[in-house]
């Protein structure tokens, strides 16, 4: 018989709480699989966000450390510095990374950080209940934006993958998505190359990940998908955003 | 043991690396520059880390993250910056995490002034960030003793897994003092088994960190670091005792401001005025047992709080002498340092009215 499919070491054997239709549980399985295939679970150090992704740690079978509401590049730039032969990540939500984290992302972006961040843009605060994000679309509700978001009123949502990519300490720059198979491949070389890109000290990289969040947006998650497709991957586009190793 | 001239911030940062501090994470701010000027060039010459942060908050989330990945980590600031650090060490405390924090205090509120002053005592020995938490907290007098008391921050700090503070003012941040380097005797320390730095051999991932989301669980993790307080409460507790046998009127003053009283204690008994001074070195945990043995004496007649703030360490002063003694206070604040002959008017004003 042959195994076609198993669950990654990368993983604890345990249920997670993340609603029906979230992309966490996806991302956080592609990590394990790209660090195991790595040959990195003993080695790796995770810091985890504020936000749905808090209890992260309880799921990644390596060692995590919980980082306050947005400083997860502070403390992974001490924990890479220590640790330079280990690889080390962030993993951020929008509020977390395009808001309250601003400074430290864009630091930590321009000193080149040899760590990669894996960047969760759901284009809403999920924890604490469905606020406006950063990432937030023109037009899109939320709890602090009941009649959708202005212009005028809160500005342009912020693409981050593109303001990074403006920073030379940035090597490496990919915005995916997990909605299907195709894009979760990609999405998964992408890890694999971020982390690769890492190890071979080059500088920092990131991936952003267009997540859905069905509950917060109120919608079923075949919606959220679609939606996510038609709206935000037209605002945000998929793709390679910049690789100083692309000839 | 040779003598040799230290600048106050300096002997700070020198002192660090000694003690196995192996990173720095600052950012600029009067008058505790020279500690950063100094550990960029000397902690990586040491084969340690530097990083100037982009501010005070992400230095202090910098030792938090080589704290949990267990490796010896300082940062230091000054008064305004200290309060943007406070997120940081109320998350260590949390996660029980070793580092050390220099506060070079100046004048406040706000931007307040850069010169000398004591206002960020009630920050320092409260907790100052959110929860219920505690730092032992060290107050040094001269550069001797802000080298020596750097140092064993460390292995105070390695001991409890706890951020541990010195609260030097911006006197002793800038004055420069003849110093030796001591040989230490580095205390027993538990191996860092809970550390975050790669899972290796373990049987487990190590996961830091400060959310216990259910209240039991929350309140069962704070009644833990409560016994872990007690235990400093009990065993670090220390101050020094100056022309105290026979004193009347006792100053009582931490940092610079106990300088100034030994001096006025020296010159008012020339006068015949029988004053001592009582110096608390940690003002976390605070000497209250002693002060009040002290308040209990019949031959003493008042306390005199000295200060470069507005009443904040009269708290404790009170705290520990009650009703025994009269509690009488001068301070100085926003950078001005009490003078000699202020301290001493001070002094004989209280000891007359009690007499």
């Amino acid at each position: 018989m042959t195994t076609i499919y198993k669950r990654t070491k990368g993983l604890q054997d345990t249920e997670l709480h993340y609603c029906p239709g979230c992309s966490h549980g996806i991302v956080h399985k592609l990590i394990g699989e790209v660090l195991e295939e790595m040959d990195a679970l003993g080695t790796a150090i995770g810091i985890c966000p504020v936000g749905c992704a808090v209890f992260a740690g309880n799921y990644f079978a390596f060692d995590t450390i919980e980082a306050a509401h947005g400083r997860a590049p502070a403390v992974a730039t001490a924990v890479k510095r220590t640790h330079p032969a280990q690889p080390v990540f962030t993993y951020q939500g929008d509020g977390d990374l395009a808001s309250i984290g601003a400074a430290e992302i864009v630091h930590a972006a321009m000193r080149g950080e040899k760590f990669t961040t894996i960047f969760i843009n759901n284009a809403i605060y999920g924890m604490t209940g469905g606020q406006m994000a950063p990432t937030t679309l023109i037009g899109q509700k939320a709890t602090t934006a009941p009649l959708g978001r202005t212009r005028e009123q809160a500005g342009m949502p912020i693409r981050v993958a593109e303001m990074l990519s403006t920073l030379d300490g940035c090597v490496y720059a990919e915005r995916v998505c997990v909605t299907g198979i195709p894009h979760l491949n990609k999405a998964k070389r992408a890890l694999k190359k971020a982390f690769q890109r890492q190890m071979a000290g080059d500088g920092f990289t990131f991936v952003e990940v267009l997540a859905a969040c069905p509950t917060n947006w109120g919608m079923e998650i075949g919606e959220a998908n679609q939606w996510l497709m038609e709206n935000m991957a037209a605002y945000y586009p998929l793709g390679v955003i910049k690789d100083t190793e692309a000839t | 043991m040779k003598r040799e001239i230290w600048k106050g911030s300096e002997a700070i940062a020198e002192a660090a690396i000694r003690a196995g501090c192996r990173c720095f994470f600052g950012y600029p701010i009067t008058p505790q520059n020279e500690i950063p000027e100094y550990m960029s060039l000397h902690m990586p010459q040491s084969g340690g880390v530097f990083v100037q942060a982009e501010s005070e908050l992400a230095a202090v989330n910098m030792v938090y993250g080589a704290a949990a990945s267990g490796v010896r980590a300082m940062t230091s600031s000054s008064s305004p910056g200290v309060s943007l650090k406070q997120e940081g060490i109320s998350y260590m405390a949390a996660c029980q995490l070793p580092a050390v924090i220099v506060n070079v205090m100046r004048g406040g509120p706000g931007l307040g002034s850069i010169q000398p002053a004591q206002g960020d005592y009630f920050q320092a020995t409260r907790g100052g960030g959110n929860g219920d938490y505690r730092t032992v907290t060290l107050a040094p007098a001269n550069i001797q003793e802000a080298a020596d008391l750097t140092q064993e921050a460390f292995d105070i700090a390695d001991q409890y897994r706890n951020p541990v503070v010195v609260l030097a003012d911006g006197l002793i941040g800038q004055m420069m003092e003849p110093i030796v380097w001591k040989e230490r005797t580095p205390r027993k320390l538990p191996e860092k088994t809970w550390a975050a730095c790669g899972r290796g051999d373990r049987d487990h991932s190590n996961f830091i960190t400060s959310l216990l989301i259910d209240a039991p669980a929350c309140e069962a993790h704070n009644l833990e670091l409560a016994k872990k307080y007690a235990e400093m409460e009990k065993n670090e507790c220390r101050w020094e005792e100056i022309l105290l046998e026979d004193a009347e009127v006792v100053i009582v003053a931490y940092g610079t401001p106990s300088r100034v009283a030994q001096t006025a204690a020296e010159n008012l008994r020339k006068k015949g005025v029988k004053a001592g001074v009582f110096r608390p070195v940690t003002v976390w945990p605070y000497p209250y047992a002693r002060l009040r043995e002290i308040a209990c004496r019949e031959s003493v007649k008042v306390f005199l709080d000295v200060e470069m703030s507005l009443g904040q360490m009269l708290d404790d002063v009170n705290l520990a002498v009650g009703e025994r003694k009269p509690v009488r206070f001068y301070g100085r604040c926003g950078g001005a340092i009490p003078h000699v002959s202020e301290v001493e008017r001070a002094a004989e004003e209280a000891w007359k009215e009690a007499k």
